[in-house]
């Protein structure tokens, strides 16, 4: 499921952002800032795209660098915010 | 007001025929409808096309004197040729018109090449001393008028615009890596590099000696600031009086002219001054202006109050996307470099307007922001410099959001993502660029569409690098602000505003600008002055505010700085323009074309044009750039590369 998610970022980033199809140029861990592969309204549209794909709603207090700033971060993020819905369901 | 052409042998040999020069100059007709002439001789040939604004009947050109010895081809306007006639007739010339022209011939004759720094105008001319089988060309001191030149088999050939040189035997036009380069990072090429390989432009304030064989270019005129923390005087009231009286003597010799002169007035403060002290000597002045659909760019309220308070006879045209399409490709044709916004176009389309309306000269206030401190960059760099004393600050960096109220992206940005975003370069407070380091940043995002044939033509080379190498060794001794001014006047100022956005789109409709501000007495003023008379906290153009204000309504004083915008690429994909005016857009950026053009990734290309078009998708002011600067480039290959003019 992580692997999806990484796999849908990455090509997401690669192809809105990159504008290549070889997202792979980026690693797991790179800062997309430091990269200059967002600029200041890119993180607008990353937020859009997770909600849409995957459904879920990204917080005001939630979209710090820490969650967004790299492929790693942000499936983490995704992951997370996956498996606490799964929990609220169950509960 | 006018175009020139024309060639120089540097030794003695051969000169092209009569017949080419005719044709480069006429490769400039829409900048001198008026009249045409040409000199040729076996050494030199000189070019001219007229607009004539000042001494109708007796300015023609080229223009000798007398003697024949001294020969003028003269594009532009030397404002205090009043003044400078009265001088030079006192120490015993004779002037045979009333024309500025005549003017240059003369002082010419009696100060040599130095005669250009008693000239205050806007200027690009070339004199043949035939005496002494010497060229001199020189360009005004912020670079309002364009000369470009090149040398093809040992002759200096050279013209008011690039396009007439390809007219000269053997010379191609190819687009230069390099160049090309540049303007993806700073928004033009830096003089002396064009876009095109091999062209030249001679920097503004600089002049070219060709004589004995060898060209030598060199500045007459150079900007300068003190150095940080000199003594200089700030009582804010007697600079405010200075500052008006330069002001108000550079608008009076600007509204010299034979014809009808307007003034542009786009609702925000800087053009409200010149039109305000036009006013002054012109009690029935025309105003024109631009109104756009979108709320975010309109400004035609600000437009009306002040059309109401100073009574002027207003037009106002209202731009639609689609008329940008629509006349995109032509303003490429003038701009002779790839540009990064549709801006250009809206103000191609008020000049049609204004020569429609009879006019020929047009008042502006370009050149205030660079001179008093207006632009949301030096507030930025300065903000970014306080910050970097306290890196760890929470609320230093939030002040930046205060700086761009007319941008939503930004606004709606988390805090913390804005911070990310302006700490670019924040640990380079060293860096003689730092207040340009987040604008070159984003600008250079455009180099990710490069395809592999334009970055091993690049082969490494850091534009950054090369500005760098060009700062005056004084540098780094002023004040962060006044650093800030330096790269602001020296890059997008002659290479942006006063060019693709200035000259180039009025011309093509034979309509001169001039601008009060930058007349260069005032600019020095501005120089001089300490930087709190100019970003006073977060205020900027603090003293102008001060001493101009009382000329103008409250709403127009007070309004908060809003840059002129217009709509970038929903001009063209998600616009109202007729499909058949956009064929040329999807045939230039069909993947076919853009792998034949060879500057660009087909496929990335591809995903750009797509995510653009998308209406639900946001587009982001980097997307908006590469979009603009991609067509552009294409645009600039087929009229120029591709096809032979």
């Amino acid at each position: 499921m992580k692997h999806d998610i990484s796999l849908a970022v990455r090509r997401f980033i690669g192809e809105n952002f990159m504008f290549r199809d070889d997202g792979d140029a980026i690693t797991h861990d790179a800062s997309l800032l430091d990269a200059g592969i967002i600029d200041s309204t890119g993180v607008l549209e990353l937020v859009c795209f997770l909600e849409s794909s995957f459904g879920i709603e990204v917080h005001d207090e939630e979209m710090l660098p820490e969650n967004l700033d790299s492929i790693r971060a942000i499936s983490a993020y995704v992951s997370r915010k996956l498996e606490s819905r799964k929990i609220e369901l169950v509960a | 007001m006018c175009g020139i052409a024309g060639f120089f042998a540097l030794t003695p040999r051969p000169l092209a025929p009569r017949g080419v020069l005719e044709r480069m100059v006429e490769a400039v007709r829409h900048r001198g409808p008026d009249d045409a002439g040409v000199y040729l001789d076996r050494r030199a040939g000189l070019g001219h096309r007229r607009l004539s604004i000042i001494d109708l009947a007796g300015g023609k050109q080229p223009l000798a004197t007398a003697d024949e010895k001294l020969w003028v081809t003269f594009n532009g306007e030397i404002f205090n040729y009043v003044e400078l006639t009265k001088e030079l007739t006192a120490r015993g010339r004779q002037f045979r018109t009333r024309s500025d022209t005549e003017t240059i011939l003369h002082a010419y004759a009696e100060y040599g090449p130095a005669c250009v720094e008693s000239f205050n105008g806007d200027f690009a001319y070339a004199i043949w001393d035939r005496e002494r089988q010497r060229l001199v060309m020189a360009r005004d001191r912020m670079g309002v008028r364009p000369l470009y030149y090149t040398v093809h088999d040992g002759v200096l050939v050279f013209a008011s615009e690039v396009k007439s040189l390809f007219l000269y035997p053997g010379l191609r036009a190819e687009l230069d890596p390099l160049g090309l380069d540049q303007c993806f990072t700073f928004w033009s090429p830096l003089a002396p590099r064009t876009a095109f390989k091999g062209v030249h432009e001679l920097p503004p304030g600089h002049q070219l000696i060709a004589e004995h064989g060898t060209l030598k270019v060199q500045p007459y005129w150079k900007l300068r600031f003190p150095a940080r923390g000199e003594r200089s005087r700030a009582d804010a009231d007697a600079i405010g009086e200075q500052v008006e009286a330069l002001l108000a003597d550079a608008t009076r010799i600007r509204m010299r002219a034979d014809v009808p002169v307007g003034a542009y007035l786009s609702g925000g403060f800087d053009s409200s001054v010149t039109t305000a002290l036009a006013k002054g000597y012109n009690e029935g002045l025309r105003t024109f202006s631009l109104e756009f659909e979108s709320p975010e760019l309109d400004e035609s309220a600000y437009q009306r109050t002040l059309v109401e308070a100073l009574g002027t006879d207003h037009s106002s045209l209202r731009c639609k996307g689609g008329d940008i399409a629509a006349a995109f490709e032509q303003v490429i044709r003038h701009t002779e470099r790839p540009v990064l916004r549709a801006a250009p176009a809206a103000l191609y389309l008020l000049a049609r307007q204004v020569r429609d309306h009879g006019f020929k000269v047009v008042l502006t206030g370009e050149g205030a922001d660079e001179v008093f401190g207006g632009y949301d960059i030096f507030k930025e760099a300065l903000v970014r410099r306080f910050w970097a004393r306290q890196p760890n600050s929470k609320w230093r960096p939030l002040l930046l959001r205060r700086l761009y109220p007319y941008l939503g992206g930004l606004q709606s940005q988390p805090a913390r993502y804005l911070e990310a975003f302006f700490r670019t370069g924040l640990a380079a407070g060293d860096d003689p660029l730092f207040s340009h380091l987040p604008r070159f940043a984003l600008t250079r995002r455009i180099s990710q569409f490069y395809s592999g044939d334009l970055r091993r033509a690049i082969n490494g080379y850091d534009p950054l690098e090369d500005l760098r190498s060009t700062l005056p060794p004084e540098f780094g001794s002023w004040h962060p602000l006044s650093r800030a001014q330096y790269l602001e006047t020296g890059c997008l100022l002659p290479g942006y505003i006063l060019s693709s956005q200035g000259d180039r789109v009025a011309m093509a409709h034979a309509v001169e600008g001039r601008f009060p501000f930058l007349d260069h007495r005032v600019v020095e003023l501005g120089a001089a002055l300490p930087p709190a008379m100019k970003v006073k906290g977060l205020r900027e153009k603090y003293v102008l505010r001060r001493a101009l204000g009382r000329h103008l309504p409250r709403a127009i004083v007070e309004r908060p700085k809003q840059p002129y915008r217009a709509p970038d690429s929903e001009s063209f994909l998600r616009g109202d323009a007729p499909a058949h005016s956009l064929d040329y857009v999807d045939a230039l950026l069909a993947p076919e074309a853009i792998g034949r053009a060879g500057y660009f990734e087909p496929r990335a290309v591809r995903r750009l044009v797509d995510k653009c078009r998308n209406p639900l998708g946001p587009v982001s002011a980097g997307d908006n750039m590469a979009f603009i600067g991609i067509l552009s480039t294409q645009l600039l290959h087929s009229c120029y590369v591709q096809a032979l003019i």
